[in-house]
């Protein structure tokens, strides 16, 4: 690990005077910044510890029925707080899905938004990679790469992003609220992390100095809560990051879909949002056909970037997988494995 | 601000100068304090043998910077067992052999007396479920294997501690 300066400011006027230094970089549970401090990867030369900014560790319920979660509230603690994971069932079970549980006691809600790819030539310093070091090229392309991107990349990075809770996140139209030097400004988060492109060095639509003050989910996202399950499939049951995952969220009229919100993780660089399979559900009824059919426009611009176009098929089943769980109806509790496949369906006698 | 922190490490007050702003709490605990109980497994949160309770809650020692934790209360595998009287969950990992080699067991005590305590404070404790419990204790690898014997060493543990506290409440 290189060495750094270390502060802890106070307020969050002078956390973002801090960090807006270059070279600076925000500490929050540190569960992802640490890991790659110590394999090298990222090398801040200031740390800015915002873990106990004031004011950034509460979940605030909005007169209008939407919901809004400070940057610094705990993973766990935002999964197991009842009425949010009432009202977003989704959300809850993917936070659950994620990690163990000791990391989502440390690791933050804003943390969790930024955490890098696990491509495992970004965390290997001796392999070429245009994230860590644009220009360099990509050793992914070519290499180990059966779990990487089927959407939205380029012959410069064909990463994923790994998080869960962004997933069903972007799925019920979450909005990122950001302070910077230049003052607040929010972005939806379906559009804050960016494709590779040519710039795989650019991840998110922030500047050097902004930190994520909260996320909100708008009163809008809780109407999905009868119907809304997170599916996500692993190399192993739990404790793993996944190789392909879907939310799924619908709103019933009886047996007609009103409104349907479907999200990809582990498929692209981003959170992928496919709308134009969620119009084709609305009016439609619940089945298997109508799922189907769903499922294979979500993937339709899906193209294999490796030995992975077993994913692209794997990503059209968990999609209709996904939306067959949420026309059954959200479970009273999560299940005893959240998000797994396997729910409910195994057992070890 | 200097390199200066405060710590209460199984119920006692530390004041502890660092020399380096680099020092995780694993590190501290282990090579500076000589609190070797807690492992370093992997040193970068995959294995759980790190475990330790801070302000009551599980986490991974190895990822937590000291510095960020001034003032923190921490409890190691050390403090479990004040006066030598084994912590229930200890007795129990006895009771089923919850281990083999021993390495993982440090972290995988730490993370189940977390676990119990998450189910008291958020209702969402596993219950009779093993599954849940698996799920729970999924951030504990055990090279050994000794899963099954853990399982049922974490669930016995919390009927003794739940009926425990329905004794002192009678
Ligand atoms: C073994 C292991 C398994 C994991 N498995 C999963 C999994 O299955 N699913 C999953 O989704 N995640 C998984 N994770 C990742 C985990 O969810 C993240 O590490 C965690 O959410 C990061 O949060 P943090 O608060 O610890 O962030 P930190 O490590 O403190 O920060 C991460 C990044 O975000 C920046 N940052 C943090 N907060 C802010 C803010 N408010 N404003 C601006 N910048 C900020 C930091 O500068 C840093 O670049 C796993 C991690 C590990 C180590
Ligand atoms: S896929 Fe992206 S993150 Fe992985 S090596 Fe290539 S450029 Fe780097
Ligand atoms: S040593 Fe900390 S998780 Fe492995
Ligand atoms: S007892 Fe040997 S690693 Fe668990």
């Amino acid at each position: 690990m290189n060495r750094f300066e270390y502060a802890r400011p106070a307020t969050l006027a002078e956390a973002v005077a801090a960090g807006a230094v270059p070279g600076a970089a925000y500490l929050a549970g540190g569960t992802n910044l640490m890991d790659l401090m110590k394999g090298g990867v990222m090398h801040p030369g200031h740390l800015v510890d915002i873990s106990r900014l004031p004011g950034l560790d509460r979940i605030e319920w909005l007169s209008d029925g939407g919901v809004r979660i400070g940057a610094l509230v705990r993973n766990a603690d935002l999964a197991h707080e009842t009425k949010f994971a009432r009202q977003f069932p989704a959300v809850a079970e993917a936070l659950l899905s994620g990690a163990s549980a000791q990391l989502r006691n440390a690791a933050t809600v804003g943390g969790n938004l930024l955490q890098r790819t696990r491509c495992a030539y970004f965390y290997d310093t001796a392999s070429a990679c245009n994230k860590r070091n644009p220009g360099a090229g990509c050793d992914a392309v070519g290499g180990e790469n059966r779990l990487h991107a089927i959407l939205g990349w380029s012959e410069h990075c064909i990463a994923t992003n790994p998080s869960d809770f962004c997933v069903p996140l972007t799925a019920l139209d979450a909005v990122v609220e950001l302070q910077g030097p230049a003052g607040r400004r929010a972005i939806p988060l379906e559009t804050f992390h960016l494709l590779p492109g040519s710039t795989p060095e650019r991840e998110t639509m922030m500047q050097q100095g902004e930190l994520i003050t909260a996320v909100c989910l708008p009163a809008e996202a809780a109407r999905f809560a009868g119907n809304a399950r997170y599916l996500k499939i692993r190399e192993r049951t739990s404790y793993a990051f996944a190789v392909v995952s879907a939310a799924a969220a619908l709103r019933l009229d009886g047996e007609t879909i009103v409104e349907a919100r479907i999200a990809l993780g582990g498929v692209a660089l981003k959170p992928w949002r496919p709308r134009t399979a969620e119009a084709m559900l609305a009016g439609a009824r619940p089945d298997p056909a109508v799922f189907n059919r769903a499922a294979e426009t979500a993937l339709a611009g899906a193209k294999a970037s490796g030995d992975n176009a077993f994913k692209i098929e794997l990503a059209r089943r968990i999609v209709v997988r996904a939306l067959a769980l949420a026309a059954a109806g959200t479970p009273e509790r999560v299940p005893a494995l959240p998000a797994s496949p396997f729910a409910g369906a195994i057992t070890h006698a | 601000m200097g390199l200066s922190i405060t710590l209460t490490i199984n119920g006692a007050r530390r004041a502890i100068t660092l020399d380096d702003p680099r020092v995780t709490l694993l590190d501290l605990l282990r090579e500076r304090l000589d609190l070797t109980g807690t492992k370093k497994g992997c040193d970068r949160g995959q294995c759980g043998a790190c475990t330790v309770l801070l302000d009551g809650r599980r986490v991974n020692s190895c990822l937590a910077l000291a510095l960020s934790h001034d003032g923190a209360d921490i409890v190691t595998i050390e403090g479990v067992a004040p006066g030598g009287q084994l912590h229930p969950v200890q007795a129990a990992f006895i009771a089923h052999d919850g281990f083999q080699c021993g390495f993982c067991t440090p972290g995988q005590i730490m993370s189940a007396i977390g676990m119990i305590r998450e189910g008291q404070n958020w209702g969402s404790g596993a219950g009779d479920d093993p599954e849940r419990v698996r799920e729970a204790m999924s951030g504990n690898l055990c090279r050994c294997g000794a899963y099954v014997g853990i399982t049922e060493a974490v669930l016995d543990a919390q009927r003794a501690i739940a009926e425990a506290s329905r004794r002192d409440a009678a």
